[in-house]
């Protein structure tokens, strides 16, 4: 039996809050979709309301305390990841967006995500579409078709389970395809990484690079083929 | 002074306001205050000061040779050097010269560590461009290693007009090049150029926990090996850090907090406590310094320079000389001691002038470079001095 590791980062500071429930219920859908096609589902939980003391320092120093990196090792080793924020005045709270802007580019490439947002009025609805879903592109995961976005209304719609139900199979499949992880294995390299980027796990050094050949006293041209 | 490590500290060079009395120096009482702290850090038992080089406000280091040439001039012992010379938008040529220049004046009590520079303004205003921030180091090195060995260069690169038939004068003092460090803490290609060449090299020590640093050190003492410059314990490696003591444990975190809380950089970030707990830095007693320095050592292992900061984010001159008495008397007195203790009798001892000239000559009399006569045109022909290997022939462009 397989075992997947779905990560989900809450960003809804109050508890409970509707921003949780939402990607609670995204989840347990994952998680028995999960199961009835015999595979099991590892969860790991980053409410990123109890990262706010690190929040600054990671911000202004690039200074990661002990529950960052933790939140970082999960989304590193993560199948798949179900991102949930709060919509505050027409965008997502600024504690959701600066978590994942203060990520190496490289931490979540081709990984499928689920995107999910609440909002207190229809007139947010496109915030996950619109917003959320460029800064997953930048970060080159690979978004689940079906967005979820509920607002007051919606708790009490039919419609919003079946969203959920569509996104929660769409992320099953991707996350069953091995997209991120065939990435990973025969395409990495075609990604720009830094040292110690991707969550501090990019430690190859390519010897054989151009500037690896101007830094021993070579030059930097690109050899010709011979 | 022939000490196996050297013990010293390296300045910013920033003007910063002091959180408590509100004053923020004047460029002249800052340039002055540097002055003395240098010398001061001599007078305490201090080896080594290093400043760095910026081309704007705050800070007012834009010429680290005139001011590194005073203080060497004003001591005895002391090593001068950068922390760091940028090797991007300087010319390599003007730092050969000028650097030459700081070696001879101070009697081979110098050498330098190069950096890129991180902030993207001043490139342009050197006319270069932080997008090859990278290749432009390396490169530049190149040619800068060259302009020190070679009576005669002539060169070509990506970056920079070509030489041809050019001598970098002075040539190095005893004809022995400054000795280098390579200043990086997340650039491998860096680490293996002072690897290659068999130079130095040097990891701030400030920002990360200790275990990012060690990586590229590892790296760096791997590649040195490679090179056939030695084993990795002949590696040379340098590490900064950063230190605030205090009588108690208490009176330092008292003394220092408002400087740490409104520092540039990690100031308004995390507090002086996670900070400490995660990073090299340490706030405390004579003991609980110590005690942490000792750490690197642990985590490096044996290595040739620490440099500690000590002057930045406003504190006052008279809170810096404290802290050098402090640093002097009573912390660097035990670390040589313990360290001395520690240190495999196969690991390097740092390389001064003194011990590069006799690695280079034994007892022979090290060349001293005498010019040929002017020919009439101010340039000496095809051969600059009277002992040039006649293999090395200027060709000037026509």
């Amino acid at each position: 039996m397989t075992t997947y590791r779905l990560v989900v980062v809450n960003a809804g500071v109050s508890d409970p809050s509707s921003t949780k429930l939402l990607a609670d219920r995204a989840t347990a859908r994952v998680v028995s979709l999960a199961e009835s096609r015999d595979a099991t589902i590892e969860l790991t939980t980053i409410d990123l309301r109890a990262l706010l003391p690190e929040l600054a320092p990671a911000i202004s120093s690039q200074h990661f305390g002990p529950g960052f990196k933790q939140a970082i090792d999960a989304l590193q080793a993560a199948d798949a990841v179900i991102a949930a924020a709060p919509v505050y005045k027409a965008g997502a709270s600024g504690l959701f967006t600066s978590f994942f802007q203060v990520l190496d580019n490289d931490l979540l490439i081709g990984k499928p995500v689920i995107l999910a947002a609440t909002a207190g009025t229809a007139r947010h609805a496109l915030v996950v579409d619109e917003e959320l879903r460029s800064l997953f592109a930048y970060l080159r995961t690979l978004v689940v078709p079906t967005s979820l976005f509920a607002a007051t209304e919606d708790w009490s719609d039919k419609a919003l389970t079946k969203r959920i139900d569509r996104a929660a199979f769409e992320l099953v499949l991707l996350m069953e395809s091995g997209f991120a992880r065939a990435v990973k294995e025969e395409s990495w390299g075609h990604y720009q990484h830094e040292y110690g980027s991707a969550g501090g796990t990019e430690l190859d050094i390519d010897l054989s690079s151009d500037l690896m050949r101007l830094a021993t006293g070579g030059s930097a041209k690109p050899r010709r083929p011979e | 002074m022939t000490h196996p490590m050297q013990f010293g500290i390296m300045s910013v060079s920033d003007i910063t306001r002091d959180p408590i009395s509100g004053n923020t120096p004047s460029e002249a009482e800052r340039i002055a205050a540097i002055v003395k702290i240098a010398t001061t850090a001599e007078d305490v038992g201090l080896d080594v000061f290093a400043i760095g080089e910026h081309h704007n406000p705050p800070f007012f280091s834009s010429s680290p040779t005139t001011l590194l040439s005073h203080i060497a001039a004003l001591t005895e012992t002391l090593t001068v050097t950068t922390s760091t010379t940028l090797i991007t938008t300087n010319d390599p040529v003007r730092i050969a010269e000028e650097y030459a220049m700081l070696q001879h004046l101070s009697g081979g009590r110098m050498d330098l560590m190069l950096g890129r520079g991180n902030t993207a303004p001043v490139y342009p205003w050197f006319g270069q461009d932080i997008r090859a921030g990278l290749p432009l180091a390396l490169e530049n090195y190149n040619l800068l290693h060259r302009l020190w060995r070679e009576d005669v260069v002539d060169w070509e690169g990506e970056y920079r007009t070509p030489l041809q038939g050019f001598t970098s004068t002075p040539r190095p003092l005893d004809d022995v090049p400054p000795f280098v460090w390579h200043g990086s803490i997340r650039t491998p290609e860096i680490a293996e150029q002072a690897a290659f060449y068999g130079n130095g090299y040097f990891a701030n020590n400030i920002f990360w926990p200790k275990g990012h640093y060690k990586r590229l050190i590892d790296f760096y003492r791997q590649r040195f090996e490679h090179y056939g410059h030695g084993t990795t314990k002949d590696a040379i490696v340098g590490v900064g850090g950063q230190a605030f003591i205090g009588k108690t444990s208490q009176a330092a975190k008292d003394q220092f907090r408002p400087y740490f809380d409104s520092a540039p950089v990690y100031g308004h970030g995390p507090s002086m406590e996670d900070f400490s707990d995660q990073t090299p830095l340490s706030v405390g007693s004579v003991q609980e310094v110590i005690d942490k320095t000792l750490t690197f050592q642990q985590s490096f292992g044996d290595y040739q320079r620490q440099l500690f900061l000590m002057d930045h984010a406003g504190m006052p001159l008279a809170m810096v000389l404290d802290q050098l008495e402090l640093l002097g008397g009573e912390v660097v007195p035990v670390l040589r001691k313990e360290l001395d203790a520690r240190r495999d009798p196969e690991s390097a001892v740092v390389p001064t002038h003194e011990r590069l000239v006799t690695a280079k000559y034994g007892d022979a009399e090290p060349r001293q470079p005498r010019p040929n006569a002017n020919r009439g045109d101010n340039v000496t022909g095809a051969s600059p001095y009277q002992d040039t290997d006649a293999e090395f022939s200027a060709v000037y462009p026509a």
